[in-house]
């Protein structure tokens, strides 16, 4: 042992002998893995890939609502199961290994986490349900440009319910009913609820480096806005709505690496040259095996996001910005090293390496990019030794 | 998922607890102290221990232990790890080599010396590393050669830790060099006071001597002494791999939560360590790491506590943790600047505790399986990916090419 012992600080929840899925919440993945291979194969995602009209696969929409999905952690008097946010993790993260091209994020990880912590009770009865039955498709719109939003730039701004200004990019902001909107009003920031469909509002898709999945930029001029949250909270709620979707989207992420890590595998394993299976050369092993670090790093950060998630923990900043940078990172290296393993073959269209090097992209930014994580997990370990 | 424990499990850590805080020894300052003095103390407390039966927990009654199940042997661990006790001294012995001979030795040899190695009246070391095998530990070459009822044993092993206050050892030689050389070993116990045994220590590159080089000089060793068959040194040799301890300890070094502290107390050319965009990128990557690791034990205790076989994710731990020592270490001297050259521990930070880090983690990227060797036993293992051609496999070991 070296000559002097540094026991480590972070000793304060030294134990869990509970850190797993239950049985139920495994075969409730196994059911939700069931259903996707056979609707969301790579064929219905290159449906959406290869069609610059299709902002989504309807009908994979269709079948997930049909399931409950939706509403998984709606309560029940909203119609929803009622179930926990474990349970909206594990789905999650076979969406993500499926690479499903439907608005799922956008609609539950951010319009219905939105409006079950800030909405009112009226907002909640009007929205939730509609959710949970697969009527309403939804998205969240913080972004103006390049580069964080903050109180400094912000433009969009709302005078007497009617909101003017731009939001680019806003995932699904093509295809969504309803939006929840970051802008000031009266010189605060807050959120707003705004439906597409009506007066004021201009729509416009936009090319992206992930075509299965959605993005508009959106034009508001005038449209009847609602406030969700309270007044000058905006900046305050949209770190929690990200908090809280960082966590499912880190299931996501997880699940996509998972399976880059098996398609490695499975390539190797049959491809020869110099008259062996590539899956015996050590180069090509420690990369697989270095996938498979960061893989499960990812994973246990992953579980600690979704203990906190569903159980309200004051560790849920942290929690969610640990998760986040570890499955960002995760699904980076393995999508790319996925296509290193394929060779030639991983940098055609043809092969399916491209769709998950494209969303792991998508995923990274969606809710913020890694490097924005990592300075608020910094900022919250600051908090936490100021305590 | 939740961070309870069972109602069984909460009312033995209860137990555990209260025993402890009964009759842990008070805290003392090793710091100053001989390892003769500190190995004192820990025998006397291996001893309190072995009384209450919480050590070996998980063996037989009969053998000193107590029947327990892996959670409970975790859960006591986690519980003394709160106490100042003096610890490390027995782990390789009781972990690793007596199962091994109470998996092959006859019941004579068990009857002699179990027990006192449960108790720390004894202690055993594992002699298997040799200057020419290291990651191919089956290359070894030290020879046993048959004389009447006995084996005289010529040649030399390597990292052997506490070879210096070891009483016996288990000891893998080459008795057959004429077969490819998985074959032609075979394990044996030894007294490691015997004429022909001669430790001396290795003097690292960190400056400590924590290891040591053994050397057999024509020692006699009985028949009697053979563990496992002529020739099955081999299957011997990974019982006592297999028996390796399922590590749940804790950190080896500073931490994130210490170059924190370290970047807070410090000025850089732009203001403030701590405010530094390039450190505080880093210093999000130490903590998601490290956490990684500490909840992925917790994985592995989970399915200890569902009386599962926990899954490969526990290999994992020391590739991320003794790269992470060394990356830290570095990064927190150059923090320093041109103090960062300093160890002296009155005036160096936190007594130098970067310094003696960097200078400790290239041991730690290699003891115990490298990075390069464990990254292939994850790709072999745990993917199921081929294992590596191998031109030794039917050759004899007296025919394979060798090196220095």
């Amino acid at each position: 042992m070296p000559p002097q012992l540094w026991a480590g600080t972070m000793g304060r929840r030294l134990i869990a002998v509970n850190f797993d899925y239950s049985d139920d919440q495994k075969f409730l993945k196994n059911e939700a893995r069931k259903f996707l291979d056979g609707n969301c194969t790579s064929a219905h995602v290159r449906k959406v890939l290869d069609n610059a009209d299709l902002s989504y696969d309807a009908d994979l929409w269709k079948g997930v609502g049909a399931q409950g999905w939706l509403g998984a952690a709606i309560p029940e008097e909203h119609g929803g199961l009622g179930l926990g946010r474990v349970e909206l993790c594990a789905i999650a993260e076979e969406l993500g290994r499926a690479c499903a091209p439907i608005p799922f994020a956008s609609t539950v990880y951010f319009l219905a986490e939105a409006l079950m912590m800030a909405g009112s009770d009226a907002q909640k009865a009007k929205w939730l349900p509609k959710i949970a039955a697969g009527d309403v498709i939804g998205a969240f719109a913080t972004s103006e440009g390049p580069g964080v939003v903050n109180a400094a730039n912000l433009q969009s701004n709302v005078v007497g319910g009617k909101l003017t200004g731009v939001k680019i990019p806003v995932t699904d902001g093509d295809i969504a009913d309803v939006a929840v909107v970051l802008a000031n009003e009266g010189g605060k920031p807050g959120l707003f609820l705004v439906e597409l469909a009506g007066a004021g509002v201009t729509r416009e898709t936009l090319k992206t480096l992930d075509p299965t999945r959605s993005v508009a930029k959106i034009t508001f001029s005038g449209a009847a806005a609602e406030r969700l949250g309270d007044a000058g909270e905006g900046f305050a709620l949209t770190e929690a709505v990200f908090d809280r979707a960082a966590v499912l989207l880190a299931f996501e992420q997880l699940g996509g690496s998972d399976r880059c890590l098996e398609m490695a595998k499975d390539y190797a394993m049959d491809r020869y040259a110099f008259g062996r299976t590539i899956a015996g050369y050590q180069a090509i092993k420690h990369k697989l095996a270095d996938m498979y670090v960061k893989n499960e790093l990812a994973r246990s950060n992953a579980y600690f996001g979704a203990w906190a998630l569903n159980v309200g923990a004051a560790e849920l900043p942290i929690a969610a910005a640990a998760a986040r940078v570890a499955s960002s990172e995760a699904f980076w290296f393995a999508s790319k090293e996925n296509v290193q393993t394929h060779g030639g073959m991983g940098f055609t269209w043809a092969v399916d390496c491209h769709l998950y090097y494209r969303r792991s992209r998508q995923l990274a930014l969606v809710a913020g990019a890694p490097k924005v994580w990592k300075e608020r997990l910094v900022q919250q370990l600051e908090r936490r030794n100021a305590a | 998922m939740d961070f309870n424990d069972s109602p069984e499990e909460a009312a033995f850590r209860i137990e555990v607890r209260t025993w402890l805080e009964a009759n842990a020894p008070k805290k003392v300052d090793t710091k100053k102290m001989s390892e003769p003095e500190i190995l004192k103390l820990a025998k006397a407390w291996q001893a309190t221990k072995a009384a209450a039966r919480f050590t070996c927990m998980t063996w037989p009654e009969a053998l000193g232990g107590r029947g327990a199940t892996p959670i409970q042997n975790v859960i006591y661990n986690q519980e003394e790890s709160k106490f100042d006790v003096p610890r490390g001294f027995f782990d390789i012995g009781l972990g690793m080599c007596v199962p091994t001979v109470m998996a092959f030795a006859n019941d004579e040899t068990k009857q002699r010396f179990v027990a006192p190695a449960v108790r720390g009246e004894e202690i055993w070391c594992q002699l298997f590393s040799e200057p020419s095998a290291g990651s191919d530990v089956a290359g070894l070459r030290t020879r046993a050669v048959k004389d009447g009822d006995d084996w005289v044993i010529n040649g030399q092993k390597v990292w052997t830790s506490g070879a210096h206050y070891c009483d016996f050892g288990i000891l893998l030689v080459r008795t057959n060099p004429d077969v490819p050389k998985h074959k032609g070993l075979t394990m044996f116990w030894i007294d490691m006071k015997a004429p022909g045994v001669e430790v001396r220590p290795i003097h690292q590159m960190s400056g400590g001597s924590n290891f040591n080089e053994v050397y057999f000089t024509d020692l006699r060793v009985n028949d009697s002494q053979r563990l496992g068959a002529v020739g099955d040194g081999w299957k011997v040799a990974l019982v006592t791999l297999m028996n390796e301890r399922l590590a749940v300890g804790g950190s080896t070094g500073p931490n994130y939560a210490e170059i924190m502290a370290l970047a807070r107390s410090t000025v850089t050319e732009d203001g403030n360590a701590l405010a530094n965009d390039a450190f505080r990128e880093k210093l999000a990557d130490w903590y998601v790491q490290a956490e990684g690791l500490k909840l992925t034990r917790f994985r592995t205790m989970t399915a200890l506590s569902r009386g599962q076989t926990p899954g490969p994710e526990s290999s994992i731990g020391k590739i991320i943790s003794a790269n992470q020592l060394q990356d830290l270490s570095n990064s927190a001297i150059e923090l320093e600047d041109q103090f960062g050259i300093i160890t002296d521990t009155a005036i160096a930070p936190m007594e130098a505790a970067f310094q003696q880090s960097l200078m400790w983690a290239p041991g730690l990227r290699i003891a115990g399986g490298t990075d390069e060797i464990l990254k292939n036993i994850i790709a072999e293992r745990v993917l199921g990916l081929p294992g590596d051609v191998r031109v030794d496999k039917d050759v004899a070991f007296k025919d394979m090419p060798t090196g220095r």
